[in-house]
């Protein structure tokens, strides 16, 4: 049996520019995505799963189609509620960390903390994602799986219903990769936070509850995945 | 506790600090101006308010041949007067050993008991003249200190004809005097005129003014109209030769003190805005440019869910914290500036003492115009803060499309290096910046125009002055007008080349409301050594009938040529004239009415007298020639340009006139400040740009050459735009130096031009090579890094 869906989208479509330069980045998606899962979405570059991702992400506006966050369209939502929406139920990870350069890996964590509803001790998100020795560290200092790891704490720090990962481990070598992922896996199963993650590594998708294919801007295939292995025994 | 938002605030001010600190430079200095000055003009007029009070001067001065001293009584009947002193006074001559010429003075009655009960004087040292002991007097300090003379020194002077010898007892300062200026001369100087005091009894006996006065001066009650009673006290003296009562605003010590405060007001009004507009733009300039470069991280801000208002604020804390310093630093500085200052001026005004004042409004106003003018440099780019969508601001930027600019100068571009081609198209393809550019480095320009072309603009005051208008080496008083006969024994004495005849007439001129206190000044026909120029410094032949005003006389009396003017003349029968204006003449010193010398006697109905003479000598005879001049009755005074002259430099350089090299040394600060900024910015902005032309092979001459090229057509653009600017400044500038006594005017100068233009070349040359050396110095790899 199917959890309640975190996601529902209708007809979801995104053109950037117009005209004859017009770039069709989504061509009507409809999709749901149940709370608690993990889901991968899989795809070429320019497929445009990143754009899917901005868009029930709340960082990007659909042309047309809607978007439910549980009962709530975000579709229909004005900055300031999609401002609200994202403090207090998404946390962001990037393909390139995007910590602020001028704050230590505590104060980054912090950051996300001050303004979140019911968040963890930063150290204790810190410790999660293994970096308890170097909370003092500014971004520079750290590498790459480090800052990602930072990234990941800043990201989980305040307990959000869904976890949004951009091509979490693609700047980082396998070994980092794998410890980021597991990362994730934790904290999908110790708060229950639906974790959307898109990569085009597609044997990260063993891990997943659930793969979405994308190609061309549309869904080519969902597939559920009832043999869900651990980031250890992933091989990419 | 500071959250994680306000360290970031905190370590990018540190990251920004070099910026941050010639910006917050630029705000101090246009607070510390504005304290400094508010404060200094508030002290200054306070203080003069109180020590006008304190020594109770007069508010009416009412000068007169000679009226019975009952007359004091029906004075003091006049509605709205609240006291009387009635007073003699005259002209002196006094003889200083260590002088050739004799020194013009005035002497005044004291009571011969008590305090005066108007126009006190405030002893610094000494005593008052002994009751019955016509033989002691007290001097004006400031002349003693100028002459070296003490009490217990004695002083030969000559009074109405009789030479006599007095015991300085005391020395003293007055309100009445705080700048003492020889009659028929212009410029105060210190040295060249004294002020006597002494009883009363004594110097009616030396000026046959026994039983009599001739000057009532009057105190108003709180709320009385001036011009009833000034009408009052015209209608009661003109039996007795009153030649008009005048109020405090038209007494000369008063009018000029006043003036050069206001001087200074001006100034304090007009400099600090440029500097808070600078450093609005600078603020801009780089809290844009931080914006552009933390594309990122607010774009990630707005991920987590901070607000548009948080992540604004954010950035508007930054402008803040640098306004808030800026104008905190600028706030004590000014203080500190005034305090030292107003040493210097109260020195320079004569005050005996100070009453500082602070003024609290002058920082309010200080911090919140430096915050305003930050805010909306901030403002402008906070609107770009919230533009960025949060999935936009994550990706970095598109490169700026360089296609349409590409095209446009494909013609040009075709016979450029590459190198070359990139300045081009990057300069046509960001006008905004290419224009911000230049607006700041030709603003700059402007500033050293405007500054320069003043100074050239106080040159030219004291050459036309002292060189043009008027040409002559002596300048003769007569003690009253006189006949030709004293104008041949002037050229009869050896060594005078040549004698010209001048005639001052004391008197008001009026253009319906507007109405000036001054002078007609007749000068003969085919003068030589005192003249009217046009405006292109060609004599004016002076008209049968009518007056040719100077033309910041026509400005006072806001008149032109065609139009009648009202002469009401204030000695003599004192007849009142109705005369045309036959044209305008350019003088900057003062401001001169002049007629024909026969024309002004026949309207008088006094042929042939003069006042004074202009002499034109022999150096080599100066000597003999000032002695003889001293033996002549008939002379009440003699000048020489010459000391006129240095008076006169020494005025424009210690008083409101002072403040021009303040503000041309922060002018120069300014233009260096914002072309060196306009190159770090550009570096900035390059770097990654930069670094990629080095890694593919470019040599750092070849490398620089993108960089600098761009400053340099910026630069050159924005010379021609900047003198234009500084041209229209410039008559801002003038106006606001120009004072009651002198006018400074705004001139088109090439060399100041040339001036300017070389520092600003200058300025761009050192900043070309401080960015330069950083350019050579920067690591590739790490520039290569750097997501922007």
């Amino acid at each position: 049996m199917d959890r309640p869906p975190a996601y529902t989208t209708r007809g979801l479509t995104k053109v950037y520019g117009e005209g004859r330069s017009a770039v069709h980045a989504l061509r009507g998606v409809d999709l749901q995505i149940p709370q608690g899962e993990i889901v991968v979405l899989l795809g070429p570059s320019g497929s445009g799963k990143s754009t899917l991702l901005n868009i029930i992400g709340g960082l990007d506006r659909a042309t047309e189609g809607t978007v439910h966050f549980r009962d709530a369209c975000l579709s229909d939502m004005t900055d300031t509620e999609l401002t609200r929406y994202r403090r207090d139920h998404v946390g962001f990870v990037f393909q390139f960390y995007n910590l602020m350069p001028s704050l230590t890996a505590h104060e980054n964590v912090e950051l996300v903390t001050e303004i979140a509803n019911d968040p963890m001790d930063p150290d204790e998100a810190l410790a999660l994602v293994g970096l308890t020795a170097r909370t003092d560290h500014f971004p520079a200092q750290l590498s790459g799986g480090e800052q990602q790891r930072v990234a990941i704490a800043r990201a989980i720090a305040k307990q959000p219903d869904v976890l949004f990962c951009d091509e979490p481990t693609g700047a980082l070598d396998s070994a980092t990769g794998r410890s980021v992922l597991e990362v994730l896996r934790d904290v999908n199963a110790r708060l229950g936070s639906t974790v959307l993650m898109v990569t085009h590594a597609a044997s990260q998708a063993q891990m997943a509850d659930r793969v979405i294919h994308f190609a061309d801007g549309a869904i080519r295939d969902v597939v559920r995945n009832d043999t869900k292995l651990g980031p250890e025994e992933i091989v990419w | 506790m500071v959250s994680a938002l306000d360290r970031k605030l905190l370590r990018d001010l540190w990251r920004i600090k070099g910026q941050a600190t010639a910006i917050g430079a630029v705000i101090a200095v246009g607070v510390l101006m504005l304290v400094m000055m508010t404060g200094l003009t508030a002290s200054l007029s306070e203080t003069r308010d109180a020590y006008y009070e304190r020594y109770r001067l007069a508010d009416i001065f009412a000068p007169v041949s000679r009226a019975p001293e009952r007359l004091a009584g029906r004075l003091t009947d006049i509605p709205g007067v609240s006291s009387v002193q009635t007073r003699v006074q005259g002209r002196a001559l006094i003889d200083l050993p260590d002088q050739v010429l004799p020194v013009q003075a005035q002497a005044v009655s004291l009571p011969d008991r008590g305090r005066p009960a108007l126009n006190d004087i405030y002893l610094t040292d000494g005593r008052l003249p002994a009751a019955g002991r016509p033989d002691e007097i007290v001097l004006l300090h400031s002349f003693a200190a100028a002459h070296g003379l003490r009490p217990g020194d004695d002083l030969r002077a000559t009074m109405n004809g009789a030479r006599r010898s007095f015991d300085i007892v005391g020395l003293a300062q007055s309100p009445e005097f705080l700048y003492t200026t020889a009659p028929g001369e212009l410029v105060p100087d210190d040295s060249r005129f004294g002020v006597i005091w002494m009883g009363r009894s004594g110097l009616a006996a030396a000026y046959d003014m026994d039983g009599a006065f001739n000057e009532a001066l009057l105190g108003l009650s709180r709320g009385a109209s001036a011009a009833a009673v000034l009408d009052a006290v015209d209608r009661l003296l003109a039996p007795y030769g009153g030649t008009g009562a005048y109020p405090l605003a038209d007494q000369t010590s008063n009018r000029f003190v006043s003036e050069e405060i206001a001087g200074l007001e001006a100034a304090a009004a007009g400099v600090p805005p440029i500097f808070l507009m600078v450093s609005a733009f600078l603020l801009y300039i780089v809290v844009n440019r931080i914006v552009q470069a933390e594309r990122g991280q607010i774009g990630l801000m707005k991920a987590f869910g901070y607000t548009n208002g948080e992540v604004g604020a954010h950035y508007f804390k930054l402008v803040l914290a640098i306004a808030a310093g800026g104008a905190l630093a600028g706030c004590l500085g000014g203080i500190a500036a005034g305090r030292a200052l107003i040493g210097v001026y109260t020195a320079y005004f004569k005050f005996p003492f100070l009453v500082f004042q602070l003024d609290p409004a002058s920082f309010v106003i200080g911090i919140t115009v430096s915050i305003l003018s930050a805010s909306a440099g901030g403002l402008l780019v906070l609107r770009r803060v919230f533009a960025l969508v949060p999935a936009a601001a994550m990706r970095p930027p598109t490169p700026p499309d360089f296609s349409r600019s590409g095209r446009r100068a494909g013609a040009l571009g075709r016979v450029l290096d590459q190198p070359s081609r990139m300045v081009l198209r990057r300069l046509t393809r960001q006008p905004g910046r290419m224009a911000g550019a230049v607006i700041g480095i030709a603003s700059g320009m402007a500033l050293s125009v405007a500054m320069i072309t003043i100074y050239a603009g106080f040159d030219r005051t004291i050459d036309l002055t002292f060189s043009v208008v008027d040409r002559s080496d002596v300048t003769v008083a007569f003690t009253h007008p006189a006949g030709d006969k004293t104008l041949f024994e002037l050229a009869r004495l050896p060594g005078v080349q040549r004698v010209e005849p001048v005639r001052n007439v004391a008197a008001i001129l009026r253009n319906g409301r507007q109405s000036h206190r001054g002078a007609l000044i007749g000068v003969p026909v085919n003068a030589e050594l005192y003249r009217a120029l046009d405006a292109d410094l060609a004599p004016i032949a002076l008209p049968d009938h009518g007056v040719v005003l100077s033309s910041a006389l026509a400005g006072i009396l806001d008149i032109a040529p065609g139009g009648r003017l009202v002469v009401d003349v204030r000695e003599g029968r004192q007849p009142l004239l109705e005369l045309p204006v036959s044209g305008i003449a350019e003088s900057l010193l003062g401001s001169p009415a002049y007629m024909d010398l026969g024309a002004l006697n026949r309207a008088l109905g006094e042929a042939g007298r003069v006042s004074g003479a202009h002499l034109m000598i022999d150096e080599a005879r100066s000597d003999a020639i000032y002695t003889a001049l001293q033996d002549m009755p008939a002379v009440a005074g003699v000048s020489l340009k010459s000391q006129a002259r240095d008076a006169f430099v020494v005025l424009m350089n210690t008083g409101a006139g002072a403040i021009r090299y303040v503000m041309g040394a922060i002018a120069f600060v300014i233009t260096f400040g914002i072309v060196y900024n306009a190159a770090r910015i550009a570096f900035a902005e390059r770097a990654r740009d930069l670094a990629s032309l080095r890694v593919i092979g470019f040599s750092k001459g070849e490398t620089a050459f993108v960089l600098l090229g761009e400053l340099a057509v910026v630069t050159l653009v924005a010379l021609p735009v900047g003198a234009l600017a500084g041209y229209y400044l410039s008559f801002g500038i003038a106006a606001g130096f120009s004072t009651d006594l002198y006018q400074i005017p705004a001139i088109f100068d090439p060399a100041s031009y040339g001036q300017a233009m070389l520092v600003v070349l200058a300025a761009a040359v050192i900043s070309g090579l401080l960015v330069k050396r950083d350019l050579d110095r920067s690591d590739l790899i790490e520039a290569l890094k750097t997501r922007e």
